[in-house]
Order: structure tokens, then sequence, then C-alpha cells
């Protein structure tokens, strides 16, 4: 038993350190501003979700796509039907042909997912400079620190970049980004955009709130998936006691 | 062996023809097991119960996903979100793969403990070893599948190892790629062979426990059975112990699925596969790095043997080995529970694979390469100069007059 317990620790380290060495990204250590979601009973706060919407859906979207995530999916942080169809009618798709083969554009529907701001890459290429503002479906999932690292990114501007580094013509430094010059200008201020819900949107709160929309962006599933979670486990611990009872039972009369 | 018997004229009318009731009441039931077997004994039918998991939510997730470049990567996402639980599908076959992993190594190493690998036990070893094989190459090709970066560059680092081979090289990987790059039909055919190899597995599967039951288990003790006293019929003894087991199991697997579904994988496969775009720091998943640091310790080109032909060769021998170990291992003592000086090699050993695993999920930079190369050689040195060694010079304990003789007298 003792060297059951050795082994499991040897691996869990194992496993801890492996993780580590995943964990190799550029710049500075991320920050960790804690969110709702985090821990064993943690959920995602709605009200949040729904700043974070209002961030993207007027800043952010202008240049970045949210390409896996249907508008109707928007219901989960809180919009109206009304509301939701509101916020896809503001861009336009090509429709499928008519009757005379004629394509035309039609606004989005609820049933559409988020309209890219860009036709293509090329275009977007082009209207920022060369570099591609990436698509931000699965942002949270996709880099190393997910949420924290949003985070950090959003408030890691540099006005000035370090002694002895130079930024090229173009770009921004960003003490989180690899390679610190990053395409994107630094987007957040004070009273960038007025929260619906009244909360003062000072930097912090607008990344925090950014954050946490697009780690729902990639993971929607999150709060079903740790509520089924706890049910399972409160079952299987019962279960798996008592198969340990009956084993005590069946294995009694041997010895 | 009081052999089948019941009253019901259905099934024993069935039962002349085809003799299922009674194989299963001579191979599930009465089939004689040490009474000693300790919980390390578990994780066979553990990995056996995770084979059953992969392969129903594998059919399942196969349904809702298209093997094409340019589909592939947003079907698996609109499984995750579209599909009714097609999340809790896709991250119980994605985190399935690493718990079978994780508990076919550790049958592998209470082998090695146990010393279950030596005669008459070889060939069923051996199948262990092709099981392995077959898993490590399914891994591989389920890892292509979802077509995120990791995949698409993991697929292009591993396949392009066969073309250090000399001469026949370059064509092995156009054969492997379907192509001249890797592309739509790696997948298509990674896909196909990824359905493939789980029914295979299957299949060696049921000779590796022909094999067991021909031979029977090893034990902790590692002397055979002798008679009735020592061995215990297999129902209800271990198949309460091992419905236990897979309890304790699941518990632990689930932690992974629903709070930390995406532990063992990497965030770049979540960004779709760009051919123009290599990811800073390729890694295959976790349970290849330790070959993965053997295979990077090559860094010399010897006389006409480049470095990478070495590290190709090392690695493929690095497993291979496996399959000499009952001659390489020359005492005749199976448990390590007698042989003082063999069970500290062991643990070393296990250090050694621990390290080797570490140092192939980082960078390629010093001290790691040293370090590296000093386990590389270790890890061939146990298996070539340890173990035969040992048997010579290590002086056993004493072994126990029988199973039943030790378990009475430890109760004593």
């Amino acid at each position: 038993m003792r060297k059951l317990i050795l082994s499991a620790l040897t691996a869990t380290a194992l496993f801890a350190s492996s993780g580590a060495a995943l964990a190799s990204g550029g710049g500075e250590p991320l920050m960790k501003p804690g969110f709702s979601w985090e821990g064993f009973f943690g959920r995602y706060d709605q009200t949040q979700l729904k700043r974070g919407f209002e961030v993207f859906n007027q800043v952010c979207s202008n240049c970045h796509g949210l390409r896996l995530v249907a508008y109707r999916n928007l219901a989960d942080v809180g919009l109206t039907a009304d509301q939701i169809k509101e916020v896809a009618a503001a861009r336009e798709i090509a429709d499928a042909p008519n009757d005379e083969g004629i394509v035309s554009m039609r606004s989005g529907r609820a049933s559409d997912k988020y309209i890219s701001p860009f036709p293509n890459d090329k275009a977007a290429a082009s209207a920022n400079g060369g570099a591609i503002p990436p698509d931000l479906s699965l942002m949270a999932k996709a880099r190393v620190g997910g949420p924290n690292y949003i985070y950090s990114l959003m408030l890691g501007f540099k006005e000035e970049a370090p002694h002895g580094v130079t930024v090229p013509e173009g770009k921004y430094y960003n003490s989180y980004f690899p390679g610190n010059a990053i395409g994107m200008p630094p987007q957040l201020m004070e009273d960038l955009i007025t929260y619906s819900d009244g909360t003062k949107a000072s930097p912090e709160q607008l990344a925090r709130d950014i954050s946490a929309f697009l780690n729902w962006a990639a993971e929607p599933e999150l709060n079903e998936r740790k509520s089924l979670g706890l049910k399972v486990m409160i079952f299987l611990a019962v279960f798996t006691t008592l198969l340990y009872a009956l084993k005590r039972q069946i294995w009694k009369n041997l010895h | 062996m009081s052999g089948f018997q019941t009253n019901n004229k259905v099934i024993s009318w069935l039962d002349e023809r085809l003799p299922i009731f009674s194989m299963m009441q001579h191979s599930a039931i009465e089939y004689p097991t040490p009474r000693n077997l300790n919980y390390w004994w578990n994780f066979g039918s553990l990995a056996a119960f995770v084979l059953v998991v992969m392969l129903l939510t594998g059919i399942f997730l196969v349904m809702n996903y298209s093997s094409h470049t340019s589909l592939a990567f947003d079907s698996v996402e609109r499984i995750m979100r579209d599909v009714n639980y097609g999340w809790l599908i896709r991250y119980l076959h994605m985190n399935g793969a690493s718990m079978f992993f994780i508990l076919v190594y550790i049958h592998m190493f209470r082998n090695l403990y146990y010393g279950s690998y030596k005669a008459p036990r070889e060939v069923l070893w051996w199948i262990g070893i092709v099981i392995y094989l077959a898993m490590m190459a399914t891994g591989f090709l389920g890892y292509v599948l979802p077509w995120g970066q990791m995949s698409f560059w993991g697929a292009t680092v591993i396949t392009n190892l066969f073309s250090a081979f000399p001469v026949v090289g370059e064509s092995i990987v156009t054969l492997l790629w379907g192509g001249f790059s890797v592309d739509n039909p790696t997948l298509n055919r990674f896909f196909s062979l990824h359905y493939l190899l789980p029914f295979v597995i299957v299949g060696l599967v049921v000779v590796h426990v022909w094999a067991l039951h021909t031979v029977r288990s090893n034990n902790p003790l590692g002397v055979e059975m002798k008679g009735e006293a020592d061995s215990i019929p297999f129902h209800p003894y271990y198949t309460i112990k091992d419905l236990f087991g897979i309890g304790v199991f699941l518990m632990f697997f689930m932690a992974f699925v629903f709070w930390a579904p995406n532990f063992f994988g990497e965030p770049d496969n979540y960004i779709p596969a760009n051919p123009m775009v290599t990811p800073p720091h390729i890694v295959p998943e976790w349970y290849y790095l330790p070959f993965y640091a053997i295979l990077r310790s090559f860094t010399i080109d010897l006389w006409i043997i480049p470095a990478k032909l070495q590290g190709v060769v090392a690695m493929f021998a690095a497993i291979l080995i496996l399959f000499f170990l009952p001659w390489l291992d020359t005492s005749k003592v199976r448990s390590a529970k007698f042989r003082p000086l063999y069970r500290q090699f062991f643990w070393l050993f296990l250090v050694d694979c621990l390290v080797l695993g570490y140092v192939g999920g980082k960078p390629a930079e010093e001290p790691l390469v040293t370090i590296g190369q000093v386990c590389t050689a270790y890890y061939f040195a146990h298996f070539l100069i340890i173990m035969p060694l040992l048997g010579k010079i290590e002086k056993p304990k004493a072994l126990p007059a029988s199973i039943a003789a030790a378990v009475l007298k430890e109760k004593a």
C-alpha cells in the first residue's frame, strides 16, 4: 500500500512537471486575476458574460471573427431573442442563389454563425497592415494559460519598449505576446464602452469581461459539464463504496 | 473442476452444440487464480475496460466526424458545440486515450517488478508488447484526426522519421502520406487505420487472455500455484475486486473529463492545421515522450550513419528490446520481493523512464540534451548489462514453499 501511494505521487509529479513543460510560451509569467468558473464548483457569471459580449460586439468584432459561435448561442450570455436578431442583422452574408441563380446579400439570422468582419484572409491582412486578426472562437483554449493569457495580453501593452528592444513599424510592444511585437494596437482605455448594466468600464474590468466571454465562446459547455460532473462523482463515490463493502464481505471468508 | 451443469433444457441444448456456457464457467467463473494478487493486478482488466470505452465513444464520434482536411477541424468543433453530449463523448475519448496509456504503463511496470515475463509467460508478454505497439500507432493516428496544428505537425515530424532509413526511406514516407506532403490523402488513410486498429487490438487482447488462461496469472510472490490451497476461483473474488477497481479508476478518469478535459492536450491543437505556419515547439502526446527523448538524444553523425537514423533505430530498439527481456533477465527468481538488488534497479529504471519523459517534453537545450543522453544510455544498459549481470551476482532471498504457506504465515 505504501508503494502504491508512493507510485501515485511519482505519477502525479510527472504529470505536473510535464504540464509545466508544455507551458513554454513567450514573455512574462501571466497575470491571474481569478475567474468565477475556476475551481471545483466554479460557474460562469452570466452578467459578466453579457458585459464581455458587449465589449466583443462593440470593439473586438470589428477586426476579429467568432466563426464557431452561432448568434442563437448568445441566449447563453443573457441576450433575448429580439436582441439576438438585432445583433445578427447588423452584418450581411451571401444568400443562397435565388430561382434565377442570382446571389444577393441578406442580413444575418439567429441561426447563422457569427459573421466574420472580413470576407477572407487576404482582405483581413490587407486591412490590418499584413497581420490577420485571428478568429477568437477558440482563443481561450488555443493558448497556454487560456483566459489568463487573454487578460494579460489585453493589459500587457507598453508605450515604450524596454531599452534595447526595437519594435518594427506598425507593431506594438506587448509583454505577453510571443516575440513581444504584436500587430494589434492597444485597445483598452478607461470607459471604452458603456456597459448596459452600469458597471464602470476600467481597463481591468474590460479585460476581465472579454476574457470571460471568450472563455465561454471556447467552452460553452462548461456549466453543464461541471454540474454533470458533480452528479457523476457523487454517484461513483457511493457506488464504489458499496463495491468496496461487497468486496470486503466476499473476501472475508477467505482468510 | 466441476464443469457446467444446468436444469434449463434450452441452455443445455445450446451448450451441447456451442459450449459458450461451459466456456464462461471454465474461463470466467472457475478459472483458478492465485489467492494473493494485490491491487497492481487490477490494471489488466482496467485496460480492457478502457478499450471498450474507447471503442464505444469512437464509434459515436465517427457518426459526426468528417475526414476531409477542409471539414475535419470544424466537424470536431460541431461535435463539441452542437451534438447532444458531443463534448462528453469527445472528452471521454480524448482523455480515455491518456488513461489507456497510464493503465498500460502501470500494467507493464508491474510486470517488470514481479518478473511476470519469465517462463512460461514469454508469449503472453510478447502479445502484450504487440498490443502496446498497436496502441501507440492507434494513438498517433487518432491525434491527427482533429486536424489542428499539433495534429498536422506531429504527423509531419513522426512520418518523416521513416525517411531516415537508407534507400527505401523516402518511398515509405510517400506511401504513408499518399502524396508528397501531409495532406488530405494522409488524413483519410489515418482515419481508416484509426478505425481498423482498435479492432486488431481487441483480437490481440483475446489472444493475450487466451495465453494468460493457459499459463495462469503470476502473483506477487512469483512462485507458481501448486495446489488447491494456492488458488481461488475468479468469480466472485476477482470479479468483485476488478469491479471495485473500475469504480476507483472511473473517479480518477472522470475528474479529468469533467474538470480538466484538456490537461493532457496541447493548446496548439485548437488552432486549425496550417502548413504555412510551424508551431515553435512541436511535441508528441505525453505517452511517447520517453521515446521522443531517446530519438533526439543522438546528435552526432557517425561515419555513414546520420544522427537521425541512429535516433530512429534506437527509438524502435527501445521497444523491441522488451521482446528479449525474458532471456536478458538471467535470474531464476521472478518477484522483485525476493531480489534485493533488482528491486533497487527497478526503481532506478522507473525514474530513468520518467526523466526521459520529462526531457522529451522540453525543448532540446542544455543541460537537458546531456541528461537525455545519459538516461538513454542507462535505458539500454538496464536491459543489456544490468539485467544479465544481476541474475549472476544477486543472492535472492529464500522463496516460500507455496503461496498458501506464505499467505497463512503473514496472517499468523
